[in-house]
């Protein structure tokens, strides 16, 4: 059995335009970076591995994950965490109601939910949140907890659609040696689509433009 | 219900919501259609004819209650829109804007009944107008010989109309303006020159117009057809055509049906006449504004215009809040003559002696709102989730579905859904009735419900969605909580729309369900002011409680959260 997230011949196009098509295989541990300057479409390739309907776009292609064959299954059961470049944490909710959301139903109990909970906001350096407003969370904090929303969902993968362009130039630093280091030590397969060759830098895996073609980043 | 049926009966909804607005208008106009033409088994009628339509040429005041119908809803249309064009050209990005938002809500949430009731009370010559200024300036000591309410050319019942469709009409033109840059349109043609005003009904208002003539078409449908409006201000001899296919109804002589189903079809060709009317004025209009648009005019008499149109949303948003302050008033009033501007006395008899009844009709009226909201709610919210989850989108021309109930006259179709409610035996129930009411609150609770339901930000649901979340948990984990005000935005305005029904709940209800609204109509043609008052307040604190709730509920429930809170 093959490991890691792997897309075969995944094509993806607009009204006859090729915009993305991606053959790679992102072993546990690595980040695999696509660049391309923004509005290029690199985005629609998370979608499409994600899952998520792309009902504009003619897109194909075989997305396998451990060696399963994904196609067919919709994003709620494809155990693939997704990052955005806005948090999109839900602001009815507690931090810790957040957390939780991610957290499986099979942990069980309130008292292993909670510290579960607790546990993830520590790794994140913010224990004691859970009762906090998102809305109160600094921008850095803020992706932290986005952060580890995905991790407790215990996705198999992880794919990260600009996820620092929104934070300013300090915080981004920290942020993303975080993330890189948090995806590294779990070992999970991760795809980052960026425009920002610093990014593509630290994320120190294979860098490849949306035709799959090797890049330097410079 | 098990999460399987439910999925598979989701991608229904729409065919189904569709079918719960056209059909009872279908089924209402066959059962009028036929009994125009003489068909009408239970009265005898068994034969095809045009008998009903020469004993209606045959009624002396004809000519003289289509003219009143015609008339008004083209005047009241056509003040309405005006009004609230010259309102948003002069005032728009205003601090006096911003005051006359923040008025529409109150101002929608009081039904057609309570307004004109107020005004009525406003401008009889018993009335507050008359008693301010008397004796002193006029010399009345008892209200003078005039006929204010129910003049002949039907004034009062145009001015009571208009001032209840200008809100609704700003509502609609404020939404429509939300998807337009207005600021930078406007600004752009004032640094060439243009007055503000002018700025705007040159750029912005051909823009808006195409967003809000459903609408217009609803108001214009409306006010030819109108009838508790009618019955309070409106002329009596003749009244409007519709207020007489009601009498007919009524009447005991039930050989008047087939009249009155043939003067229900002709009030539906009355309105298709106005909308005709409305939509070659929709062309020359056109054609003048671009001539004026090429003409290069900055615009003159702006300052002018800026009076104007700001004196004419005082009075109007005055008359029906100060109207219904004079009716609270006397609800409470003990010894009140004429000319005194206040009563000598107040009092809670009114209250004490009539609160059993009163409790009792806002128990049914809020329970009939409460059911025909909750259908409606969950049709719509099925419709707008099929559409995510089935991609069954609506076309523009669905749009136009939702309108059909809105403008096919009420006093065409639900004059032939009484007379298929009768054969069924299913006219006088609280079912029937909360079902008609249904018909008139789920286009109002799709059109509040739908843009803020599509606009909410699809991230979110896939994010909730790669956490693990299927489709169910995703909508009542994290859409509906999030678009929580929305909701009940959406519940308020439907309880506002079924509290304001008059001719559904009358006719359907057989005269059997008595609502606050059936009652304080029945009670204007009689003289207690002090009981019209009550009725009247009672009619409107419903809805305004409705509203009420709908930004107190959330603030509540979302006090710790910050990002959830109200804009502004």
């Amino acid at each position: 059995m093959k490991s890691g997230l792997e897309m075969e011949g995944v094509t993806i196009a607009l009204e006859g335009t090729a915009l993305i098509s991606v053959t790679a295989r992102v072993p546990p541990g690595e980040i695999l970076t696509v660049m391309g300057p923004s509005g290029s479409g690199k985005s629609t390739l998370l979608s499409y591995v994600v899952g998520a309907p792309l009902p504009a776009f003619d897109a194909r292609g075989a997305v396998r994950l451990g060696g399963r064959d994904l196609s067919g299954l919709g994003p709620c059961a494809r155990g693939i965490g997704l990052i955005f470049q806005d948090d999109l944490l839900f602001p009815h909710m507690s931090v810790g109601a957040n957390l939780a959301f991610g957290l499986p139903p099979t942990i069980r109990g309130r008292g292993r939910r909670r510290e579960a909970v607790a546990a993830a906001l520590e790794d994140a350096s913010l224990a004691g949140y859970a009762r906090r407003d998102p809305a109160t969370l600094s921008g850095g904090q803020r992706a932290r907890v986005a952060l580890m929303r995905t991790l407790l969902s215990a996705p198999a993968a992880l794919l990260l659609d600009e996820p620092f362009s929104r934070l300013d130039a300090a915080l981004r630093e920290t942020v993303r040696r975080f993330t890189f280091d948090t995806i590294r030590d779990r070992g999970l397969p991760a795809v980052l689509v960026t425009h920002d060759a610093e990014d593509a830098r630290a994320a120190g895996g294979p860098v490849i433009d949306p035709f799959g073609q090797p890049m330097d980043p410079g | 219900m098990s999460g399987r049926a439910r999925a598979r009966l989701l991608p229904w909804a729409p065919a189904l919501t569709i079918a719960c607005l056209l059909g009872p208008v279908v089924a209402g106009l066959a059962g009028v259609v036929a009994p125009a033409f003489g068909w009408y088994p239970a009265l005898g009628g068994t034969e095809w004819s045009l008998a009903p339509w020469a004993a209606l040429a045959d009624w002396p005041g004809l000519r003289t209650a289509m003219r009143l119908s015609v008339v008004t809803a083209l005047a009241a249309t056509a003040i309405s829109f005006g009004a609230t064009v010259l309102i948003c050209a002069a005032w728009h990005g205003t601090r006096t804007f911003r005051a006359i938002e923040r008025l529409l809500s109150p101002l929608l949430s009081v039904p057609h009944a309570a307004a004109a009731l107020g005004l009525a009370f406003l401008i009889a010559p018993s009335g507050w107008v008359a008693r301010a200024v008397s004796p002193w300036a006029t010399g009345w000591e008892r209200p003078p010989d005039v006929l204010i309410l129910g003049d002949p050319w039907g004034l009062s019942l145009i001015a009571g109309l208009v001032a209840k469709e200008v809100p609704f009409l700003l509502l609609m033109t404020l939404a429509a303006m939300g998807q337009i840059p207005v600021r930078r349109s406007v600004l752009t043609a004032e640094t060439q020159g243009y007055g503000r005003a002018t700025a705007w009904i040159k750029t912005v208002l051909p823009r808006v117009y195409p967003q809000i003539r459903l609408p217009v078409f609803a108001v214009l449908a409306f006010s030819a057809s109108v009838v508790d409006v009618a019955l309070i201000l409106g002329p009596t001899t003749p009244a409007p055509l519709a207020v007489q296919v009601l009498d007919w109804l009524g009447d005991p002589d039930l050989s008047l049906r087939f009249r009155a189903a043939a003067g229900a079809v002709l009030q539906l060709a009355l309105v298709l006449a106005c909308l005709g009317a409305w939509w070659a004025g929709e062309r020359i209009a056109a054609r003048v504004g671009r001539a004026w648009i090429w003409s290069g005019g900055r615009g003159r008499g702006e300052p002018v215009l800026k009076v104007l149109s700001g004196a004419a949303a005082a009075l109007s948003a005055s008359a029906v809040l100060v109207g219904l302050a004079g009716l609270a008033l006397w609800s409470f009033a003990g010894f009140w003559a004429f000319p005194d501007a206040l009563p000598e006395t107040l009092s809670l008899r009114t209250w004490e002696r009539q609160g059993g009844g009163l409790l009792e009709r806002a128990g049914v009226t809020a329970g009939i709102a409460i059911a025909a909201t909750a259908i409606s709610l969950l049709l719509v919210l099925a419709c707008l989730e099929a559409e995510e989850r089935h991609g069954i989108r609506p076309g523009t021309r669905a749009l136009w579905l939702l309108y059909v109930p809105l403008i096919v006259p009420q006093a065409t179709f639900v004059t032939g859904l009484q007379t298929l409610a009768v054969a069924t035996g299913t006219g006088g129930t609280l079912a029937a009735v909360v079902a008609a009411h249904a018909v008139f609150v789920l286009p109002y609770v799709f059109l509040s419900l739908a843009d803020p339901f599509r606009a909410w930000d699809g991230r979110m649901g896939l994010v909730a969605a790669s956490l693990g979340a299927g489709p169910d948990r995703i909508l009542w984990r994290v859409r509906l909580p999030m678009l929580l005000r929305p909701v009940l935005t959406a519940a308020a305005v439907g309880i506002a729309v079924s509290v304001g029904q008059y001719l559904p709940t009358l006719l359907i209800g057989l005269g059997r369900v008595s609502t606050l609204t059936t009652e304080a109509v029945a009670l204007s043609s009689g003289g207690d002011r002090r009981l019209i008052g009550l009725y009247a307040l009672a009619q409107t604190a419903l809805p305004f409680a409705g509203f009420a709730l709908a930004i107190a509920v959330p603030n509540a429930v979302f006090r710790n959260r910050r990002a959830m809170q109200e804009a502004g």
